[in-house]
Protein backbone atom coordinates (compact mmCIF):
# COMPACT_ATOMS: atom_id res chain seq x y z
CA UNK A 1 0.00 0.00 0.00
CA UNK A 2 1.79 2.97 -1.50
CA UNK A 3 1.12 6.36 1.01
CA UNK A 4 -1.44 7.86 -1.77
CA UNK A 5 -3.35 4.53 -1.38
CA UNK A 6 -6.73 5.60 -0.97
CA UNK A 7 -8.71 2.22 -1.55
CA UNK A 8 -6.74 -0.99 -1.04
CA UNK A 9 -8.10 -4.39 -1.85
CA UNK A 10 -6.36 -7.51 -1.68
CA UNK A 11 -7.65 -11.04 -2.95
CA UNK A 12 -11.27 -9.73 -1.48
CA UNK A 13 -14.19 -12.27 -1.80
CA UNK A 14 -17.47 -11.89 -0.87
CA UNK A 15 -19.76 -15.08 -1.70
CA UNK A 16 -23.32 -14.47 -0.30
CA UNK A 17 -25.62 -17.42 0.55
CA UNK A 18 -28.81 -17.22 -1.10
CA UNK A 19 -31.74 -20.35 -1.60
CA UNK A 20 -30.08 -21.03 -4.62
CA UNK A 21 -26.72 -22.05 -3.25
CA UNK A 22 -24.08 -19.89 -2.57
CA UNK A 23 -22.83 -16.92 -4.80
CA UNK A 24 -19.57 -15.91 -5.66
CA UNK A 25 -20.57 -11.86 -5.97
CA UNK A 26 -16.89 -11.15 -5.69
CA UNK A 27 -13.80 -13.33 -6.08
CA UNK A 28 -9.87 -12.36 -5.56
CA UNK A 29 -9.98 -8.59 -6.61
CA UNK A 30 -6.93 -6.95 -5.86
CA UNK A 31 -7.05 -3.34 -6.60
CA UNK A 32 -5.34 0.04 -5.74
CA UNK A 33 -7.24 3.13 -6.15
CA UNK A 34 -5.39 5.97 -5.41
CA UNK A 35 -6.03 9.73 -4.01
CA UNK A 36 -7.84 11.94 -6.91
CA UNK A 37 -8.23 9.07 -9.02
CA UNK A 38 -11.69 9.31 -10.62
CA UNK A 39 -12.16 5.29 -10.70
CA UNK A 40 -15.25 3.77 -13.18
CA UNK A 41 -16.26 0.33 -12.56
CA UNK A 42 -18.33 -1.06 -15.66
CA UNK A 43 -19.65 -4.43 -15.89
CA UNK A 44 -23.03 -6.03 -16.74
CA UNK A 45 -25.44 -6.98 -14.23
CA UNK A 46 -24.08 -9.40 -11.26
CA UNK A 47 -20.42 -8.30 -12.21
CA UNK A 48 -19.71 -7.36 -8.19
CA UNK A 49 -19.30 -3.56 -9.00
CA UNK A 50 -22.12 -2.39 -6.60
CA UNK A 51 -20.55 -4.75 -4.16
CA UNK A 52 -17.30 -3.48 -4.06
CA UNK A 53 -18.60 -0.16 -3.51
CA UNK A 54 -21.16 -1.45 -0.54
CA UNK A 55 -18.03 -2.98 0.73
CA UNK A 56 -15.65 -0.52 0.54
CA UNK A 57 -18.56 1.52 2.22
CA UNK A 58 -19.19 -1.22 4.94
CA UNK A 59 -22.30 -1.87 3.60
CA UNK A 60 -21.58 -5.57 3.04
CA UNK A 61 -18.69 -7.48 4.90
CA UNK A 62 -15.88 -9.59 2.91
CA UNK A 63 -15.78 -13.38 3.04
CA UNK A 64 -12.17 -13.46 2.97
CA UNK A 65 -9.51 -11.02 1.74
CA UNK A 66 -8.79 -7.12 3.26
CA UNK A 67 -9.62 -4.13 1.93
CA UNK A 68 -8.87 -0.74 3.56
CA UNK A 69 -9.96 2.62 3.04
CA UNK A 70 -7.81 5.15 3.97
CA UNK A 71 -5.51 2.51 5.32
CA UNK A 72 -8.53 2.10 7.74
CA UNK A 73 -10.97 -0.96 7.86
CA UNK A 74 -14.10 -0.25 6.05
CA UNK A 75 -16.36 0.20 9.59
CA UNK A 76 -13.27 2.07 11.15
CA UNK A 77 -13.74 4.38 7.64
CA UNK A 78 -17.54 4.63 7.85
CA UNK A 79 -17.66 5.44 11.70
CA UNK A 80 -15.01 8.43 10.59
CA UNK A 81 -17.47 9.12 7.98
CA UNK A 82 -14.30 9.46 5.54
CA UNK A 83 -16.56 9.02 2.20
CA UNK A 84 -19.86 10.29 1.02
CA UNK A 85 -22.56 7.93 -0.99
CA UNK A 86 -24.50 8.31 -3.66
CA UNK A 87 -27.31 5.80 -4.44
CA UNK A 88 -28.86 4.58 -7.72
CA UNK A 89 -32.54 6.57 -6.48
CA UNK A 90 -31.68 10.37 -4.88
CA UNK A 91 -33.63 9.30 -2.11
CA UNK A 92 -34.48 12.39 -0.95
CA UNK A 93 -36.56 12.32 1.96
CA UNK A 94 -39.79 13.95 0.82
CA UNK A 95 -40.88 15.97 3.84
CA UNK A 96 -37.53 17.70 3.43
CA UNK A 97 -36.95 20.59 1.64
CA UNK A 98 -33.42 20.48 -1.00
CA UNK A 99 -32.16 22.24 1.97
CA UNK A 100 -33.08 20.22 4.86
CA UNK A 101 -31.95 17.30 2.92
CA UNK A 102 -28.43 18.49 2.51
CA UNK A 103 -28.16 19.28 6.20
CA UNK A 104 -29.29 15.66 7.23
CA UNK A 105 -26.08 14.29 7.52
CA UNK A 106 -24.66 17.77 8.99
CA UNK A 107 -27.30 17.30 11.69
CA UNK A 108 -26.34 13.89 12.68
CA UNK A 109 -22.68 14.80 12.40
CA UNK A 110 -23.42 17.48 14.95
CA UNK A 111 -22.59 20.21 12.83
CA UNK A 112 -23.55 24.15 14.02
CA UNK A 113 -26.52 25.72 12.67
CA UNK A 114 -24.47 28.30 11.35
CA UNK A 115 -21.82 26.40 9.60
CA UNK A 116 -24.42 23.75 8.28
CA UNK A 117 -26.25 26.65 7.02
CA UNK A 118 -22.86 27.87 4.95
CA UNK A 119 -22.12 24.08 3.48
CA UNK A 120 -25.58 24.15 2.28
CA UNK A 121 -24.76 27.06 0.17
CA UNK A 122 -21.54 26.03 -0.94
CA UNK A 123 -22.52 22.72 -2.07
CA UNK A 124 -25.51 24.10 -3.92
CA UNK A 125 -23.84 26.45 -5.80
CA UNK A 126 -21.51 23.15 -6.97
CA UNK A 127 -24.23 21.15 -7.70
CA UNK A 128 -25.89 24.89 -10.06
CA UNK A 129 -29.19 24.48 -7.46
CA UNK A 130 -28.61 27.94 -6.30
CA UNK A 131 -32.35 28.57 -5.69
CA UNK A 132 -33.58 25.61 -5.32
CA UNK A 133 -33.39 24.92 -1.03
CA UNK A 134 -36.64 26.11 0.05
CA UNK A 135 -38.28 23.53 -2.87
CA UNK A 136 -39.63 20.29 -1.46
CA UNK A 137 -38.01 17.17 -4.18
CA UNK A 138 -41.09 16.81 -5.71
CA UNK A 139 -40.98 20.04 -7.71
CA UNK A 140 -37.71 19.25 -8.56
CA UNK A 141 -37.14 17.16 -12.01
CA UNK A 142 -34.91 13.54 -11.63
CA UNK A 143 -32.00 15.10 -12.87
CA UNK A 144 -32.07 18.18 -10.35
CA UNK A 145 -32.93 15.30 -7.52
CA UNK A 146 -29.98 13.49 -8.10
CA UNK A 147 -27.69 16.73 -7.92
CA UNK A 148 -29.07 17.70 -4.56
CA UNK A 149 -28.63 13.93 -3.40
CA UNK A 150 -24.50 14.58 -4.76
CA UNK A 151 -24.85 17.41 -2.93
CA UNK A 152 -25.79 15.75 0.38
CA UNK A 153 -23.14 13.46 -0.39
CA UNK A 154 -20.82 16.31 -0.48
CA UNK A 155 -21.47 17.99 2.38
CA UNK A 156 -19.61 17.09 4.99
CA UNK A 157 -16.77 16.80 2.91
CA UNK A 158 -15.31 13.64 3.24
CA UNK A 159 -12.20 13.23 0.87
CA UNK A 160 -13.90 10.21 -1.00
CA UNK A 161 -16.92 9.84 -2.83
CA UNK A 162 -18.98 6.52 -3.57
CA UNK A 163 -20.88 6.59 -6.84
CA UNK A 164 -23.59 3.47 -7.06
CA UNK A 165 -24.91 4.27 -11.01
CA UNK A 166 -25.93 7.77 -10.39
CA UNK A 167 -27.22 8.61 -13.41
CA UNK A 168 -28.67 5.50 -14.52
CA UNK A 169 -32.30 6.24 -14.53
CA UNK A 170 -31.96 9.54 -16.17
CA UNK A 171 -32.30 10.31 -19.91
CA UNK A 172 -28.94 11.10 -22.24
CA UNK A 173 -29.24 14.57 -22.09
CA UNK A 174 -29.47 14.81 -19.16
CA UNK A 175 -26.75 12.49 -18.30
CA UNK A 176 -24.50 13.84 -20.52
CA UNK A 177 -25.06 17.14 -18.45
CA UNK A 178 -23.98 15.81 -15.36
CA UNK A 179 -21.26 14.09 -16.51
CA UNK A 180 -19.83 17.43 -17.60
CA UNK A 181 -20.58 18.77 -14.47
CA UNK A 182 -19.52 15.90 -12.14
CA UNK A 183 -15.88 16.53 -14.13
CA UNK A 184 -15.89 19.88 -13.16
CA UNK A 185 -16.71 19.34 -9.73
CA UNK A 186 -14.62 16.71 -9.32
CA UNK A 187 -11.57 18.79 -10.64
CA UNK A 188 -12.88 21.61 -8.27
CA UNK A 189 -12.62 19.47 -5.25
CA UNK A 190 -10.00 17.00 -5.85
CA UNK A 191 -11.89 14.26 -4.52
CA UNK A 192 -11.78 10.88 -4.51
CA UNK A 193 -14.64 9.27 -7.06
CA UNK A 194 -15.50 5.51 -7.43
CA UNK A 195 -18.68 5.60 -10.01
CA UNK A 196 -20.04 2.46 -11.15
CA UNK A 197 -21.84 2.10 -14.54
CA UNK A 198 -23.21 0.13 -17.21
CA UNK A 199 -22.93 2.79 -20.05
CA UNK A 200 -19.13 2.49 -21.77
CA UNK A 201 -19.01 5.76 -23.12
CA UNK A 202 -19.71 7.03 -19.85
CA UNK A 203 -17.40 5.29 -18.13
CA UNK A 204 -14.30 6.28 -20.63
CA UNK A 205 -15.61 9.78 -21.06
CA UNK A 206 -15.48 10.47 -16.65
CA UNK A 207 -12.56 8.31 -15.53
CA UNK A 208 -8.68 8.31 -15.33
CA UNK A 209 -8.98 4.61 -14.54
CA UNK A 210 -12.26 2.03 -15.97
CA UNK A 211 -12.01 -1.34 -14.13
CA UNK A 212 -13.74 -3.83 -16.23
CA UNK A 213 -15.46 -6.60 -14.40
CA UNK A 214 -17.51 -9.85 -14.95
CA UNK A 215 -19.80 -11.73 -13.77
CA UNK A 216 -20.21 -15.24 -12.53
CA UNK A 217 -17.61 -15.15 -10.07
CA UNK A 218 -17.44 -11.27 -10.03
CA UNK A 219 -13.80 -10.23 -11.02
CA UNK A 220 -11.91 -7.83 -12.82
CA UNK A 221 -10.98 -8.55 -16.29
CA UNK A 222 -9.12 -5.64 -17.25
CA UNK A 223 -7.80 -2.01 -15.91
CA UNK A 224 -7.35 0.66 -17.81
CA UNK A 225 -4.92 3.82 -17.28
CA UNK A 226 -7.08 6.65 -18.97
CA UNK A 227 -4.85 8.58 -21.47
CA UNK A 228 -7.88 11.03 -22.17
CA UNK A 229 -6.32 14.39 -21.29
CA UNK A 230 -7.55 16.22 -18.41
CA UNK A 231 -9.87 18.74 -20.18
CA UNK A 232 -12.96 16.81 -21.85
CA UNK A 233 -15.52 18.67 -23.98
CA UNK A 234 -18.24 16.36 -24.99
CA UNK A 235 -17.21 16.07 -28.55
CA UNK A 236 -13.86 14.32 -27.24
CA UNK A 237 -16.46 11.38 -27.56
CA UNK A 238 -15.88 11.51 -31.28
CA UNK A 239 -11.74 11.60 -30.63
CA UNK A 240 -10.08 8.36 -31.96
CA UNK A 241 -8.83 7.75 -28.95
CA UNK A 242 -11.83 7.98 -26.82
CA UNK A 243 -13.03 5.67 -29.62
CA UNK A 244 -9.95 3.21 -28.97
CA UNK A 245 -10.50 3.21 -25.33
CA UNK A 246 -13.93 2.23 -25.50
CA UNK A 247 -12.98 -0.51 -28.00
CA UNK A 248 -10.49 -1.74 -25.21
CA UNK A 249 -13.54 -1.88 -22.31
CA UNK A 250 -15.38 -3.90 -25.29
CA UNK A 251 -12.75 -6.51 -25.38
CA UNK A 252 -12.22 -6.55 -21.64
CA UNK A 253 -16.09 -7.46 -21.54
CA UNK A 254 -15.69 -9.85 -24.20
CA UNK A 255 -12.97 -11.80 -22.90
CA UNK A 256 -14.67 -12.01 -18.97
CA UNK A 257 -17.68 -13.50 -21.17
CA UNK A 258 -19.92 -10.76 -20.23
CA UNK A 259 -21.85 -10.77 -23.77
CA UNK A 260 -22.31 -14.54 -23.68
CA UNK B 1 -66.21 18.78 -4.06
CA UNK B 2 -68.88 19.95 -5.95
CA UNK B 3 -68.73 17.70 -8.69
CA UNK B 4 -68.91 14.87 -5.76
CA UNK B 5 -71.89 16.52 -4.29
CA UNK B 6 -74.71 15.21 -7.10
CA UNK B 7 -73.39 11.88 -6.72
CA UNK B 8 -73.77 12.05 -2.87
CA UNK B 9 -77.13 13.79 -3.07
CA UNK B 10 -78.42 11.33 -5.55
CA UNK B 11 -77.53 8.13 -3.07
CA UNK B 12 -78.89 10.06 -0.48
CA UNK B 13 -82.14 10.93 -2.36
CA UNK B 14 -82.60 7.31 -3.45
CA UNK B 15 -81.61 6.06 0.00
CA UNK B 16 -84.69 8.04 1.59
CA UNK B 17 -87.36 7.02 -1.16
CA UNK B 18 -86.27 2.87 0.07
CA UNK B 19 -86.25 4.12 2.99
CA UNK B 20 -89.59 5.24 2.85
CA UNK B 21 -90.82 2.02 0.97
CA UNK B 22 -90.10 0.32 3.41
CA UNK B 23 -91.71 2.01 6.38
CA UNK B 24 -94.70 1.52 4.87
CA UNK B 25 -94.00 -2.14 3.76
CA UNK B 26 -92.83 -2.90 7.61
CA UNK B 27 -95.51 -1.06 9.31
CA UNK B 28 -98.59 -2.30 7.54
CA UNK B 29 -99.40 -4.77 9.27
CA UNK B 30 -100.04 -3.16 12.70
CA UNK B 31 -101.78 -0.74 10.15
CA UNK B 32 -104.21 -3.42 9.39
CA UNK B 33 -104.53 -4.69 12.63
CA UNK B 34 -105.67 -1.48 14.32
CA UNK B 35 -108.14 -1.07 11.14
CA UNK B 36 -109.24 -4.99 11.31
CA UNK B 37 -110.21 -4.05 15.03
CA UNK B 38 -111.60 -0.69 14.41
CA UNK B 39 -113.52 -2.81 11.35
CA UNK B 40 -112.93 0.10 8.81
CA UNK B 41 -111.43 -0.41 5.59
CA UNK B 42 -107.88 0.94 4.60
CA UNK B 43 -107.44 2.50 1.07
CA UNK B 44 -103.97 3.05 0.13
CA UNK B 45 -103.74 7.06 1.29
CA UNK B 46 -104.99 6.09 4.75
CA UNK B 47 -102.75 2.77 4.91
CA UNK B 48 -99.68 5.42 3.77
CA UNK B 49 -100.46 8.52 6.28
CA UNK B 50 -100.32 5.40 8.83
CA UNK B 51 -97.70 4.25 8.32
CA UNK B 52 -95.38 7.13 8.38
CA UNK B 53 -97.03 8.48 11.57
CA UNK B 54 -96.80 5.34 14.04
CA UNK B 55 -95.80 6.22 17.71
CA UNK B 56 -93.92 2.26 18.07
CA UNK B 57 -93.57 1.72 14.14
CA UNK B 58 -91.38 -1.47 13.36
CA UNK B 59 -89.02 1.19 11.00
CA UNK B 60 -89.85 4.78 11.59
CA UNK B 61 -89.86 6.81 8.76
CA UNK B 62 -86.97 9.50 8.04
CA UNK B 63 -89.22 12.39 8.80
CA UNK B 64 -89.68 11.01 11.92
CA UNK B 65 -86.18 10.14 12.97
CA UNK B 66 -85.38 14.16 11.54
CA UNK B 67 -88.26 15.46 13.65
CA UNK B 68 -87.08 13.32 16.88
CA UNK B 69 -83.38 14.38 16.44
CA UNK B 70 -84.43 17.97 16.38
CA UNK B 71 -86.47 18.51 19.07
CA UNK B 72 -84.14 16.59 20.99
CA UNK B 73 -80.90 18.64 20.00
CA UNK B 74 -82.34 21.72 19.51
CA UNK B 75 -85.46 22.13 20.76
CA UNK B 76 -84.02 20.83 24.37
CA UNK B 77 -81.63 22.35 27.10
CA UNK B 78 -78.11 20.59 26.34
CA UNK B 79 -78.29 19.63 30.20
CA UNK B 80 -81.82 17.78 29.79
CA UNK B 81 -81.52 14.43 30.09
CA UNK B 82 -83.21 14.44 27.09
CA UNK B 83 -81.08 16.32 25.31
CA UNK B 84 -79.11 14.19 22.41
CA UNK B 85 -76.47 16.49 22.68
CA UNK B 86 -76.03 15.77 26.42
CA UNK B 87 -75.52 11.95 25.96
CA UNK B 88 -74.10 12.42 22.93
CA UNK B 89 -71.24 14.74 25.07
CA UNK B 90 -71.15 11.56 27.46
CA UNK B 91 -69.89 9.43 24.81
CA UNK B 92 -68.02 11.51 23.09
CA UNK B 93 -66.05 12.19 26.11
CA UNK B 94 -64.90 8.76 25.93
CA UNK B 95 -64.56 8.15 22.96
CA UNK B 96 -61.93 10.66 22.89
CA UNK B 97 -60.15 9.64 26.12
CA UNK B 98 -60.51 6.44 24.67
CA UNK B 99 -59.17 7.06 21.46
CA UNK B 100 -55.86 9.09 23.14
CA UNK B 101 -55.31 6.17 25.28
CA UNK B 102 -55.74 3.57 22.46
CA UNK B 103 -53.41 5.80 19.85
CA UNK B 104 -50.86 6.08 22.80
CA UNK B 105 -50.52 2.76 23.53
CA UNK B 106 -50.70 1.76 19.87
CA UNK B 107 -48.05 4.20 18.96
CA UNK B 108 -45.54 2.94 21.56
CA UNK B 109 -46.39 -0.58 20.35
CA UNK B 110 -45.69 0.02 17.44
CA UNK B 111 -41.97 1.42 18.19
CA UNK B 112 -41.48 -1.38 20.43
CA UNK B 113 -42.09 -4.06 17.92
CA UNK B 114 -40.05 -2.35 15.14
CA UNK B 115 -37.17 -2.18 16.97
CA UNK B 116 -37.23 -5.48 19.99
CA UNK B 117 -37.11 -8.21 18.00
CA UNK B 118 -38.42 -10.29 21.04
CA UNK B 119 -41.77 -7.73 20.89
CA UNK B 120 -41.72 -8.50 17.38
CA UNK B 121 -42.35 -11.91 18.14
CA UNK B 122 -44.44 -12.24 20.83
CA UNK B 123 -46.99 -8.77 20.64
CA UNK B 124 -48.45 -8.85 17.39
CA UNK B 125 -50.01 -12.62 18.21
CA UNK B 126 -51.76 -11.05 21.02
CA UNK B 127 -52.85 -8.02 19.48
CA UNK B 128 -54.76 -10.18 16.77
CA UNK B 129 -55.93 -12.36 19.34
CA UNK B 130 -57.49 -9.57 21.43
CA UNK B 131 -59.37 -8.29 18.59
CA UNK B 132 -61.01 -11.65 18.14
CA UNK B 133 -62.44 -11.78 20.96
CA UNK B 134 -66.20 -10.14 20.85
CA UNK B 135 -66.23 -6.41 22.51
CA UNK B 136 -69.61 -7.32 23.45
CA UNK B 137 -68.45 -10.07 25.51
CA UNK B 138 -65.50 -8.31 27.43
CA UNK B 139 -67.12 -5.07 27.82
CA UNK B 140 -69.05 -5.69 31.13
CA UNK B 141 -66.16 -7.65 32.78
CA UNK B 142 -63.85 -4.56 32.23
CA UNK B 143 -66.70 -2.56 33.72
CA UNK B 144 -67.63 -4.88 36.48
CA UNK B 145 -63.87 -5.52 37.59
CA UNK B 146 -63.14 -1.65 37.44
CA UNK B 147 -66.02 -1.11 39.41
CA UNK B 148 -65.16 -3.12 42.16
CA UNK B 149 -61.74 -1.72 42.46
CA UNK B 150 -63.64 1.62 42.20
CA UNK B 151 -63.19 2.73 39.32
CA UNK B 152 -66.36 4.30 37.25
CA UNK B 153 -67.61 6.93 35.17
CA UNK B 154 -65.16 7.82 31.99
CA UNK B 155 -62.20 5.16 32.54
CA UNK B 156 -63.83 1.92 31.95
CA UNK B 157 -65.64 2.99 29.04
CA UNK B 158 -62.93 4.73 27.62
CA UNK B 159 -60.87 1.59 28.25
CA UNK B 160 -62.98 -0.13 26.25
CA UNK B 161 -62.85 2.42 23.43
CA UNK B 162 -59.19 2.11 23.24
CA UNK B 163 -59.19 -1.55 23.23
CA UNK B 164 -60.61 -1.25 19.90
CA UNK B 165 -58.95 1.79 18.73
CA UNK B 166 -55.21 0.77 19.87
CA UNK B 167 -55.33 -1.62 16.89
CA UNK B 168 -55.31 -0.25 13.98
CA UNK B 169 -52.79 2.29 15.48
CA UNK B 170 -50.29 -0.82 15.71
CA UNK B 171 -51.03 -2.02 12.37
CA UNK B 172 -50.44 1.03 10.68
CA UNK B 173 -47.54 2.31 12.30
CA UNK B 174 -45.55 -0.84 12.38
CA UNK B 175 -46.31 -0.59 8.53
CA UNK B 176 -45.33 3.05 8.83
CA UNK B 177 -42.24 2.24 10.78
CA UNK B 178 -40.76 0.02 8.34
CA UNK B 179 -41.47 1.63 5.22
CA UNK B 180 -38.55 3.53 4.51
CA UNK B 181 -36.30 1.14 1.98
CA UNK B 182 -33.40 -0.11 2.37
CA UNK B 183 -31.59 2.86 0.45
CA UNK B 184 -33.07 5.23 3.10
CA UNK B 185 -31.58 2.89 5.61
CA UNK B 186 -28.43 2.28 4.02
CA UNK B 187 -27.84 6.22 3.28
CA UNK B 188 -28.13 6.69 7.45
CA UNK B 189 -25.72 3.92 8.08
CA UNK B 190 -22.81 5.89 6.34
CA UNK B 191 -23.59 8.55 8.29
CA UNK B 192 -22.88 6.22 10.91
CA UNK B 193 -26.57 7.63 12.47
CA UNK B 194 -27.81 6.49 15.81
CA UNK B 195 -31.05 4.10 16.00
CA UNK B 196 -32.67 6.83 17.90
CA UNK B 197 -31.54 9.29 14.34
CA UNK B 198 -32.96 6.68 12.16
CA UNK B 199 -36.21 6.63 14.30
CA UNK B 200 -36.58 10.38 14.65
CA UNK B 201 -35.75 11.41 11.50
CA UNK B 202 -36.19 8.57 9.06
CA UNK B 203 -38.87 6.04 10.40
CA UNK B 204 -41.69 8.52 12.46
CA UNK B 205 -41.60 10.83 9.94
CA UNK B 206 -42.27 8.34 7.31
CA UNK B 207 -44.81 6.59 9.03
CA UNK B 208 -47.00 9.44 9.70
CA UNK B 209 -49.44 9.38 6.33
CA UNK B 210 -49.53 5.44 7.48
CA UNK B 211 -50.71 6.84 11.03
CA UNK B 212 -53.33 8.67 9.87
CA UNK B 213 -55.06 6.21 7.99
CA UNK B 214 -54.98 4.14 11.23
CA UNK B 215 -56.72 6.97 12.98
CA UNK B 216 -59.32 7.22 11.02
CA UNK B 217 -60.06 3.95 11.93
CA UNK B 218 -59.07 4.01 15.48
CA UNK B 219 -61.44 6.51 15.96
CA UNK B 220 -64.36 4.91 14.61
CA UNK B 221 -63.76 1.93 16.30
CA UNK B 222 -63.61 4.19 19.22
CA UNK B 223 -66.74 5.99 19.14
CA UNK B 224 -68.60 1.85 18.86
CA UNK B 225 -65.95 1.05 21.66
CA UNK B 226 -67.69 3.81 23.65
CA UNK B 227 -71.16 2.88 22.89
CA UNK B 228 -71.10 -0.15 23.70
CA UNK B 229 -69.16 0.54 26.98
CA UNK B 230 -71.97 2.04 28.06
CA UNK B 231 -74.86 -0.93 27.69
CA UNK B 232 -73.87 -3.26 30.53
CA UNK B 233 -73.46 -0.37 33.00
CA UNK B 234 -77.17 0.22 33.39
CA UNK B 235 -77.42 2.60 31.00
CA UNK B 236 -78.06 6.05 32.35
CA UNK B 237 -76.23 8.52 30.24
CA UNK B 238 -74.84 8.46 26.65
CA UNK B 239 -76.08 7.51 22.71
CA UNK B 240 -75.66 4.22 24.46
CA UNK B 241 -77.63 4.74 27.12
CA UNK B 242 -80.64 6.19 24.66
CA UNK B 243 -80.46 2.80 22.41
CA UNK B 244 -80.97 0.71 25.37
CA UNK B 245 -83.47 2.74 26.75
CA UNK B 246 -85.52 3.30 23.57
CA UNK B 247 -85.15 -1.11 22.96
CA UNK B 248 -86.59 -2.15 26.46
CA UNK B 249 -90.06 0.89 25.84
CA UNK B 250 -89.98 -0.08 22.44
CA UNK B 251 -89.14 3.68 21.44
CA UNK B 252 -88.20 2.81 17.81
CA UNK B 253 -87.94 6.55 16.60
CA UNK B 254 -85.76 7.27 19.74
CA UNK B 255 -83.46 4.26 19.17
CA UNK B 256 -83.10 5.60 15.23
CA UNK B 257 -82.59 9.03 16.09
CA UNK B 258 -79.91 7.80 18.21
CA UNK B 259 -78.11 5.98 15.43
CA UNK B 260 -78.44 8.95 13.31
CA UNK B 261 -76.68 10.77 15.90
CA UNK B 262 -73.63 8.13 16.60
CA UNK B 263 -73.11 7.87 12.56
CA UNK B 264 -73.01 11.48 12.27
CA UNK B 265 -70.29 12.25 14.77
CA UNK B 266 -68.41 9.46 13.57
CA UNK B 267 -68.36 11.31 10.37
CA UNK B 268 -67.53 14.43 12.04
CA UNK B 269 -64.73 12.47 14.22
CA UNK B 270 -63.55 11.31 10.88
CA UNK B 271 -63.39 14.56 9.05
CA UNK B 272 -61.56 16.20 11.95
CA UNK B 273 -58.71 13.61 11.60
CA UNK B 274 -58.94 14.12 7.75
CA UNK B 275 -58.60 17.97 8.30
CA UNK B 276 -55.60 17.26 10.64
CA UNK B 277 -54.14 14.86 7.99
CA UNK B 278 -54.57 17.43 5.07
CA UNK B 279 -52.86 20.32 7.18
CA UNK B 280 -49.83 17.98 8.61
CA UNK B 281 -49.08 16.38 4.97
CA UNK B 282 -49.38 20.14 3.49
CA UNK B 283 -46.52 21.18 6.19
CA UNK B 284 -44.64 18.42 5.80
CA UNK B 285 -44.46 18.92 1.89
CA UNK B 286 -46.11 15.40 1.23
CA UNK B 287 -48.89 16.63 0.06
Amino acid sequence: MTTHSVISAKNLSLIFDTADGPVHALKDINLEINKGELVSFIGPSGCGKTTFLRVAADLEHPTSGHIYVNGMTPEEARKRRSYGYVFQAAGLYPWRTIEKNIRLPLEIMGISKSEQAKRVKSVLELVDLRDFEKKFPWQLSGGMQQRASIARALAFDADILLMDEPFGALDEIVRDHLNEELLELWKETQKTICFVTHSIPEAVYLSTKIVVMSPRPGRISDVIESTLPGDRPLNIRESPEFIAIAHRVREGLRAGHSYD
Amino acid sequence: MRQALIPVLSVVAALIVIWYVAAVGLNSAWAYNKAERANVELNLSDLVKDTLSQEKPRLPAPHQVAIETWNTTVEKKITSKRSLVYHGWITLSSTLLGFAIGMSMGILLAVGIVHNRAMDISVMPWAIASQTIPILAIAPMIIVVLNSIGIQGLLPKAIISAYLSFFPVVVGMVKGLRSPDRMKLDLLKTYNATRAETFWKLRLPASVPYLFASLKIGIAASLVGAIVGELPTGAVRGLGARLLAGSYYGQTIQIWSALLSAAVLAALLVALINLVQQITLKRMGML
